[in-house]
């Protein structure tokens, strides 16, 4: 089969690629700027038998795919800000209970209503911390629409992967900017399914016993294993415990399955990195005005680099370092107060070198923006 | 089949307090998916947070212990993705009705094919018994030291106006009426919803004087009647009991059949 050739919206890649995923179940609410995602799923799902739904809220969305999830669906929903703040608390229990969802977060302006139509990055620290008590998750990013299509394939086979949800950090303008995307053949990019136990019928299931490689086999809600899934502590049938050994293990795999695979789940892209005496980092829309000014500035003889991050959480801390080492100057360009600034600056050697050039005012930062600043950091002037 | 055989033994004794009305609303469900020769593995059971949320642990079907308020949202997506199951959804009176509210009137509206059980003992136990929204004005709780100003929800008139296909409404007293209302919500197609009264000496008995389990429940007989009785008409105030609605509309899955075929163009 031919790759198909379209002109969409971020959005659109986002569906293309979880329609290319497998996704079976949407469920979701409307909200600014991520409609169109939930818009053209109630028009795609139904014709390949998928089920959407549109819930009372965002709250219930995220519960409705973690239900359907059990049933060996798999399942997504997309938000924006208020939303993304709804649905922390289903977003945990999906964390303790291991269930692959996969929750798209194109980020507008915040806090609170914010500025809805336009774009910001505040989301990244909410990714990581925004449901309550320890834990770990897994979250990326794209700037271009053939990344946000891989991407969120990426996403899905995560998810399956390591039971957990992912959360796809797109933005308001990747979202909806239009461009040009190609969706491969079905079967050029591999999908992980989701690992179903080999136990029969009568053979004592544990939903919740990692193999020696980590994962957990599932058996779908309906067949013919019958378990309790549960936001408490529980032991490896998934019965509620309080055994601080039961209690201390969970928490640590819960933590462990992410972090000790760090640059296992590292997705990034890197331009110019080899000799590069100032090296950007950044992710989602911000990374494509960076590259530009890398780009042009090649050009004309100076070393400057780039680092894009597509792996947001866990932070490949180790990649970051490691790549940055020779740069004197490191300029991290985001669009929120330096969210991932201070990553990169717990990460690399010298937490002096690291710079921020930001956009906090709803317009997106363009080239000349990141030019000033990167002037500013050059000592060459304001 | 034994009801031994749909529970999970080892979770015996269960946590509910001596005289609490959950222990017998477990048994009479049991009794009622007994009598209707349900398959263990055809049965999804969803339930959220308190009290009336750990009935899902004590028995032996696919169960889902989810958070505060919204096990009717979980089993949505539980039964939109494989229709073919039975869905039975325990709730508290909190639980359903005040962090849930919003789900429980929409799932009735949409006429989704799930049993939404409300466990009503006007009381939030598990924290320490605060009245809930179904207390009612001048009851007393720990939250409600100079009594309860707040009005309760009638949950039959609630799931009615909301769409709700089936409701019906029984206490713990009446158990052979329970196990009746429900086989009939659980074969219903649609919708239903079984409001049962069940007491909680511990904090709302002990907070309103209404003496031990017992006693609470002699109360359920003196102060319920059968629906449109002659003591009803006689005593305005005696709470009425049984099926209230009980009709045939489409169900949300079906319809949504009809979506993906008319997506598909056929």
């Amino acid at each position: 089969m031919e790759k198909s050739v379209k002109f969409v919206q971020g959005n659109e890649a986002c569906v293309e690629g979880a329609l290319y995923a497998g996704l079976d179940f949407f469920a979701g609410y409307p909200i600014t700027p991520s409609t169109e995602i939930a818009e053209s799923l109630s028009f795609r799902l139904p014709k390949k038998g998928g089920k959407f739904i549109q819930m009372e809220d965002e709250i219930s969305s995220m519960c409705a795919i973690i239900g359907a999830s059990l049933t060996g669906s798999k399942v997504m929903t997309a938000t924006s800000g208020p939303g993304f703040s709804l649905m922390q608390e289903s977003l945990g229990y999906a964390v303790m209970a291991e269930i692959p969802c996969v929750i798209v977060n194109v980020q507008r302006g915040g806090p609170s209503t914010g500025i809805p139509t336009h774009i910001s990055q505040g989301d990244v620290m909410q990714a990581r911390w925004g449901t309550h008590g320890d834990h770990s998750i897994v979250a990326m990013t794209a700037s271009t629409h053939q990344d946000v299509f891989d991407i969120t394939v990426d996403a899905f086979n995560i998810s399956e992967t390591y039971r957990t949800p992912v959360i796809l950090l797109l933005d308001e303008v990747v979202g909806h900017l239009r461009e040009r995307l190609d969706v491969p053949p079905p079967g050029d990019i591999p999908l992980i399914e989701r690992l179903r136990t080999s136990c029969s019928e009568g053979i004592d299931y544990h939903p919740y016993l990692p193999r020696e490689d980590g994962r957990l086999p599932m058996s779908d809600f309906g067949g013919v294993h019958r378990f309790n899934v549960t936001g408490l502590y529980h032991d490896m049938w998934g019965f509620p415990s309080d055994n601080p050994g039961v209690v201390q293990g969970l928490i640590r795999h819960l933590v462990d399955k992410i972090q000790n695979n760090v640059n296992l789940l590292a997705r990034y892209k890197e331009y110019h990195l080899e000799d590069a005496e100032c090296i950007m980092v950044s992710y989602g829309a911000s990374a494509r005005s960076a590259l530009h000014v890398v780009e042009s500035r090649r050009v004309r003889g100076e070393k400057l680099g780039l680092l894009e991050l597509q792996t947001l959480w866990p932070f490949p801390e180790q990649i970051v370092r490691e790549k940055c080492r020779n740069a004197k100057h490191i300029l991290v360009v985001e669009m929120n107060t330096g969210q991932v600034m201070e990553m990169v600056k717990s990460s690399v050697d010298d937490p002096g070198k690291v710079f921020l050039a930001n956009k906090v005012d709803g317009i997106f930062i363009s080239p000349t923006d990141i030019r000033n600043i990167l002037r500013v950091v050059q000592g060459k002037g304001v | 089949m034994a009801i031994k055989d749909y529970i999970r033994e080892r979770f015996f004794p269960h946590m509910w307090c001596p005289g609490c009305g959950h222990g017998i609303i477990l048994n009479n469900l049991l009794r009622a998916i007994e009598n209707l020769g349900l398959k263990k593995n055809n049965i999804v059971m969803v339930s959220g947070i308190g009290c009336s949320a750990r009935i899902s642990g004590y028995v032996d079907f696919h169960t889902l212990h989810t958070i505060h308020g919204r096990a009717l949202a979980f089993a949505t997506g539980v039964k939109m993705s494989r229709p073919e199951l039975n869905l039975i959804v325990p709730m508290g009176d909190g639980d359903a009705l005040a962090i849930g509210g919003n789900h429980f009137i929409h799932a009735a509206r949409r006429n989704i094919n799930m049993t939404a059980i409300v466990m009503n003992n006007r009381i939030y136990g598990m924290t320490g018994g605060q009245y809930s929204p179904l207390s009612g004005y001048g009851t007393s709780a720990t939250t409600a030291p100079y009594t309860n100003i707040d009005h309760d929800f009638d949950v039959v008139q609630l799931s009615v106006a909301a769409g709700a296909t089936f409701v019906g409404r029984t206490t713990t007293y009446h158990v052979q009426q329970m196990v009746d209302i429900l086989q009939k919500a659980i074969t219903h197609h649609g919708f239903s919803v079984v409001e049962i009264l069940t007491q909680c000496p511990t904090y709302f008995g002990r907070k309103n004087n209404a003496g031990d389990g017992v006693e609470m429940m002699k109360l359920y007989k003196d102060n319920t009647t059968s629906i449109g009785s002659k003591k009803k008409q006689e005593n305005p105030d005696l709470i009425e009991r049984g099926i209230f609605v009980q009709k045939e509309l489409p169900e949300y899955c079906d319809e949504y059949k009809n979506i993906i075929a008319r997506a598909k163009g056929k």
